[in-house]
């Protein structure tokens, strides 16, 4: 009893209502939903914006923002690419995947240099690094597209976890990268749950002297939650390009803006300290489940910028909504417990 | 040899950029005693404490703890290993967090402990909370309690790693006399379990009230330290300032009968109800209660912020809507409100911009342009009328002292022209030499004709400075007094509304 | 003793305000030398001036807006979004309006409701993030980045994706006359923005309540200041002066599109942190901002002389250029704060008010 009704104080709960809702819409209008081949379709595209979700929600969660992950991912599955095929690489995927993870480690302790160190202005100092990546991406490196993968990145993509056909022949796949979402997952549960690291994620970002004074390593934690999710937009560039069986310079840019919205309407606080992983999946989905099924809909593609901004400024009002009238109730429940 | 003291910081110097903060002080703490460190604002007290705790390094000197020299040792880990712990002002809490988390952290940490083992935490938070019996949920988020919890909470926390020294930042602050009263409990409690308490404040009741013996430092020097039983009121305020005070009553000369505010079964759904009083020119009318009492719901309603939900305000006779603050300034209300820092001032912007930016329209046109020597008229004007001591009025506000900024905040409302001026609490967190300048000041401003209403839970302030007391008690007026007929202790009965209960 | 404090302070004040104009006009002044001498054939011709001044008021209009959001301590990630979103309402009034073989002065007429639409369009757009903030309290850089993202959806729902283009030839032509002979009316319109814009931000209540309320919104609001109203407005003004810029651009580009001028987003913070505006709030002068416009434009022509750079390289450029200033001022402070308190131990600082 106790259990349902705090789970129905959680955003979570409401998220999930919001998809069971949506999905009913989508079924009645268009019959395709609850299909085998839409729900591994869904699947597969939530892969990439869910790796990165991960990493910056344990970021905005220490109270931080990061804008500049679809940039790290661009450069370092671009580097990577170029630098194994020069080297005719044919060796198993643990190569490509430590290589990225190292150039991505390098580019989130760059960030990391100047929020925790400097302490700049996090959405500044990344919005900077994030036209320095790109910069060195397009700029430096006069970056094109790649169609010639290494053969472990190319089998990497074209290895599935599961294959659904409908009647008329049409094939959905998820590949195996799916797992590596899967995996992602346990570990950053674990480290945000039964780690004092993971505590310490949410108690910088609940205050940082009274971290400070606890005993908690301010400036490492912080160091480690933009290297961390530096380590996750290389691993998970390597895996969108092997997914894609290309490397693209740009198409991952924007991203940032559907990634962050995804956390945010997943409950977590962008000023930091609250939010759980069910959340930013949830709301990742949810985000997903919106631009695929816009297609199925018939609506045109053009129209998913204006539907994820509007739900990232629907999503964002009703929480601050929600936190106004918390603190309203508050005050008014002490007043009346005092007097 | 048990070693008599738990602490011993002697010769301590300590400069900021050239200014000697600590000229040589000493500070020497028993086992087991309630000890009080005393002084006005930027006394020294905070850095003494942060020196002692490791927060900041010392120039020279020596602290030992437990009869052991540390003097090299000194940081915020050292201490807590030694049993020293500090309660600071903002209780160093997550509000984010659960009370069980906020518990078991720092013991945790200071085990270097890498994982979480939530049984263990729990385990930990229980045994805390149960050496100060504190009925808390641990699931509960600390952001959600009530301040006197928050404390408590601290306080356990500083319970667990075998505190022999706890050192309470001026605890008392925020809390009501109820919840006052259940922490001197505690601290006695502690005090029989073997710690020491060092309690930092400068309200001489609580001093009298909880400590055996004191220290009290003027400038960054020691000026008297010895038992509490040889001080007295008068001694405990000249050590601390320097200065001879005499109180003298307020009396007002009531130039007209009509009133200029009338309130009248003012209400708002949870917070008061059906307020009435009346307020006449040249009168200065207390209005006094515990926290939670409504005493600032109601201010803050006579100045626009919080609308009520029914019932009347008169401004002349005439009946006036408070929907917002420039509404309050329309009709001539001014409002000097609790917490200067947060809500008075803005600290990095020049003095002379926070003294005129509430009466802007004085010196500026129908379309907003601004007449600078009409400004800077202004600001001189202000400034010499209330003696404010500034080298320059560009200078940042955050440059002056508590008793100076406390002036800027009512010069910025004098410059209104107001009729009416509301002071919550005028003088919380002001020196005891600011605090009679200030009301010097106000005395001076109702003989001029103004009418003034002071909020304040500070007793002997409202029956100095008040020529009538209303008291306020679970959102109703519940009584008024005349402050010449009354007593401290009378009124305190009012205020917590033991007499009537008996 | 304390006198001698209050005064190093004051002269501390002082330099700290007028240093950074210093030091602007300084490195203003480097770079037009330097590119003087590196390569005077192509820097120092009346075409690359005259390309110049075409280009600079785009963003130098939208860094004005953005500016006026940082004073309050907020930020417009936004203004990007509103340029495209005015281009694009004011081309399809023109498209939409003109018929061919239409009269000058009927194609006049239109193209003055064109731009008021324009204008309309961009501040309601600003005056919508204005009451997401100030209402609704949505966090500025959410509210702006979500409706960055509604803009340029809008736009490209409206363009259908593509660009719109054909536009009347006079649009362009009215677009590039000569204010008293000399002055591009693209100029025109950027001078009179700053000059209007320092003597709303020095001379008068709104400028100053603008200031205050970035240093401390909740005394502003006990000091009676409408923080509602000052939020709504500096929104609204960021986003006239974004549609200003917007109209400038369909003259440039002679087109419309959703997403023009994108690098822009970065390039106008870049360009208020540059010049010396606090990104708390409460504290910035317009002069510094314009300085950090000109250099900006004098480093991207600069840059255009050198064709084998490729155009990508200067998002290396801005955002090394953002890095190093925000570096510079760290270093600068932790020089301050050092002299202030050599010895406090532990690597962070505590508020100040504590």
């Amino acid at each position: 009893m106790n259990k349902i009704k705090k789970m129905t104080h959680q955003t979570e709960f409401y998220i999930f209502l919001v998809i069971i809702v949506l999905a009913c819409i989508i079924q009645g209008r268009s019959g395709q939903f609850f299909t085998g081949n839409n729900i591994v379709s869904l699947l597969n595209a939530m892969i990439v914006p869910a790796l990165f979700s991960i990493g910056t929600f344990m970021i905005i969660v220490s109270g931080g923002i990061d804008v500049s992950f679809p940039a790290v991912a661009a450069l370092t599955s671009y580097v990577v690419t170029v630098v194994l095929n020069a080297a005719d690489y044919t060796g198993p995927i643990v190569v490509p995947f430590l290589f990225a993870g190292a150039l991505g480690l390098a580019c989130g302790a760059f960030n990391a240099l100047f929020i925790a160190k400097m302490r700049l202005p996090a959405l500044i100092a990344t919005l900077g690094t994030q036209s320095v990546f790109r910069g060195i991406l397009q700029g430096a490196l006069n970056a094109q597209q790649i169609n010639d993968l290494p053969i472990s990145m190319k089998e990497f993509g074209d290895t599935n976890l599961l294959v659904s056909s409908n009647e008329a022949g049409v094939t959905s796949l998820l590949p195996i990268a799916f797992l590596v979402l899967v995996v992602v997952v346990v570990i950053a549960f674990i480290i945000m749950r039964y780690t004092m690291l993971g505590r310490g994620i949410y108690a910088i970002g609940g205050d940082e002297n009274s971290a400070n004074r606890a005993g908690f390593k301010v400036m490492k934690i912080q160091f480690f939650v933009y290297c961390f999710a530096g380590v996750l937009a290389g691993v998970t560039g390597v895996i969108r390009a092997s997914m894609m069986n290309m490397v693209h310079p740009t198409n991952m840019f924007g991203m940032e803006m559907t990634v962050i919205a995804a956390i945010v309407l997943g409950g977590t606080s962008i000023t930091g300290g609250t939010g759980t992983l069910t959340g930013t999946m949830l709301g990742t989905f949810l985000l997903t489940m919106v631009s695929n099924s816009l297609i199925m809909l018939g609506v045109p593609s053009y129209w998913q910028d204006f539907m994820t901004g509007l739900l990232i400024i629907v999503g964002t009002a009703v929480s601050s909504i929600q936190i106004l009238r918390s603190q309203k109730q508050k005050k008014n429940s002490l007043s009346r417990a005092s007097s | 040899m048990q070693e008599e003291y738990v602490l011993r910081a002697t010769d301590i110097i300590k400069s900021f950029a050239g200014v000697k903060a600590l000229q040589g002080v000493h500070l020497e703490i028993k086992k087991g005693e309630i000890h009080c460190l005393a002084g006005e604002n930027g006394c020294g007290k905070s850095t003494l404490i942060k020196i002692i705790s490791g927060v900041y390094s010392l120039d020279s000197g020596k602290v030992e703890f437990n009869g052991v020299d540390q003097t090299h040792q000194l940081s915020p880990l050292n201490a807590i290993m030694n049993g020293i712990q500090v309660i600071y002002q903002d209780f160093s809490i997550f509000p984010n967090l659960s009370v069980m988390e906020n518990l078991a952290y720092n013991s945790e940490l200071m085990q270097r402990r890498k994982f979480v083992n939530w049984k263990r935490f729990r385990r930990i938070a229980e045994e805390a909370v149960s050496k100060i019996n504190f009925n808390v949920d641990l699931d509960a988020k600390v952001g959600t309690l009530p301040v006197a919890d928050k404390q408590l909470v601290a306080i356990s926390r500083a319970l667990i790693n075998n505190a022999k020294l706890i050192i309470m930042d001026e605890p008392t602050t925020a809390l009501t006399k109820k919840e006052v009263e259940a922490l001197f409990r505690i601290i006695k409690d502690l005090q029989k379990q073997g710690i020491a308490i060092l309690f930092v404040s400068h309200k001489l009741d609580e001093v009298f009230e909880i400590s055996e013996r004191f220290t009290i430092l003027r400038n960054g020097q020691n000026v008297k330290d010895g038992d509490t039983s040889e001080l007295d009121s008068d001694k405990f305020t000249y050590y601390m300032t320097g200065r001879h005070f005499e109180n003298k009553h307020f009396t007002a000369e009531i130039k007209e009968e009509k009133p200029i505010l009338e309130v009248r079964n003012l209400s708002r759904e949870g917070e008061y109800e059906n307020v009435t009083f009346d307020l006449r020119k040249g009168e200065i009318l207390g209005i006094t209660g515990l926290l939670g009492s409504g005493r600032t719901e109601l201010a803050l309603s006579l100045f626009g912020l919080n609308k009520p939900t029914s019932g009347q305000i008169l401004m002349n006779g005439k009946e006036i809507r408070l929907d917002s603050v420039q509404d309050a300034m329309r009709n001539k209300i001014g409002y000097v409100p609790e917490d200067r820092l947060t809500e008075g001032l803005f600290l990095d912007q020049s003095i002379g911009r926070n003294i005129v930016i509430s009466e802007m329209n004085h010196f500026s046109s129908k379309l907003g342009i601004i007449n600078e020597e009409k400004r800077d008229a202004d600001i001189s004007k202000w400034v010499s009328e209330l003696k404010i001591k500034v080298a320059d009025p560009n200078l940042p506000a955050s440059t002056l002292s508590g008793g100076n900024q406390q002036r800027i905040v009512l010069a910025k409302w004098l410059a209104t022209n107001p009729e009416v001026l509301i002071l919550n609490g005028p003088t919380v967190g002001v020196d005891i030499g600011s605090k009679h300048d200030m009301h010097a000041i106000l005395h001076e401003l109702a003989k001029n004709g103004l009418g003034i209403i002071i909020i304040s839970d500070d007793l002997p302030e409202v029956i100095t400075n008040c020529s009538r007391v209303l008291i306020m008690r679970g959102g109703k007026i519940t009584g008024e007094v005349d402050p010449l007929q009354t007593t401290e202790s009378d009124l305190t009965k009012q205020v917590t509304g033991a007499a009537v209960n008996s | 003793m304390k006198n001698n404090a209050t005064v190093s302070m004051r002269i501390k004040n002082w330099y700290g305000q007028d240093r950074n104009f210093a030091r602007l006009l300084i490195i203003f002044i480097l770079v037009v030398i330097a590119f003087s001498i590196i390569n005077p054939s192509k820097f120092l011709t009346v075409a690359n001036f005259q390309s110049m001044v075409y280009q600079f008021p785009e963003f130098g209009l939208m860094a004005l807006g953005v500016m006026l959001t940082m004073l309050l301590g907020g930020i417009d990630l936004s203004v990007v979004g509103m340029a495209n979103l005015t281009s694009i309402a004011a081309a399809s009034v023109l498209v939409a309006l003109v018929p061919e073989g239409a009269s000058d002065s009927q194609t006049m007429l239109t193209i003055i409701f064109a731009v008021v639409i324009g204008l309309v369009v961009g501040s309601a757009a600003g005056y919508l993030n204005g009451n997401l903030v100030s209402r609704l309290h949505i966090p500025p850089i959410l509210a702006t980045l979500g409706t960055q993202q509604l803009f340029t959806g809008i736009g490209l729902i409206v363009t259908q994706g593509s660009s719109i283009s054909r536009l009347p030839a006079m649009y362009a032509a009215t677009g590039k006359t000569l204010v008293a002979g000399f002055i591009p009316l693209a100029l025109f319109f950027f001078i009179a923005a700053v000059i209007v814009l320092s003597i709303v931000l020095n001379k008068t209540k709104f400028g100053m309540s603008l200031y205050m309320m970035g240093s401390n919104p909740v005394a502003s609001k006990f000091s009676g200041l409408n923080n509602t109203a000052l939020t709504n407005r500096a929104y609204l003004m960021s986003g006239t002066l974004s549609a200003m810029a917007g109209l400038i651009m369909l003259v440039n580009y002679n087109s419309a599109k959703a997403d023009y001028g994108t690098a822009y987003q970065l390039q106008t913070i870049l360009i208020v942190v540059l010049g010396g505006v606090n990104p708390n709030g409460g504290f910035g002068k317009v002069g510094g901002v314009t300085l950090a416009i000109l250099i900006l434009q004098i480093l991207s022509s600069g840059l255009n002389m050198f064709p084998n750079i490729s155009n990508f390289y200067r998002q290396l450029i801005w955002g090394g250029v953002l890095l190093a200033v925000l570096t510079l001022n760290y270093f600068t402070q932790l020089r301050e704060q050092k002299k202030i308190s050599t010895s406090y131990k532990s690597g962070k600082t505590e508020p100040a008010k504590a």
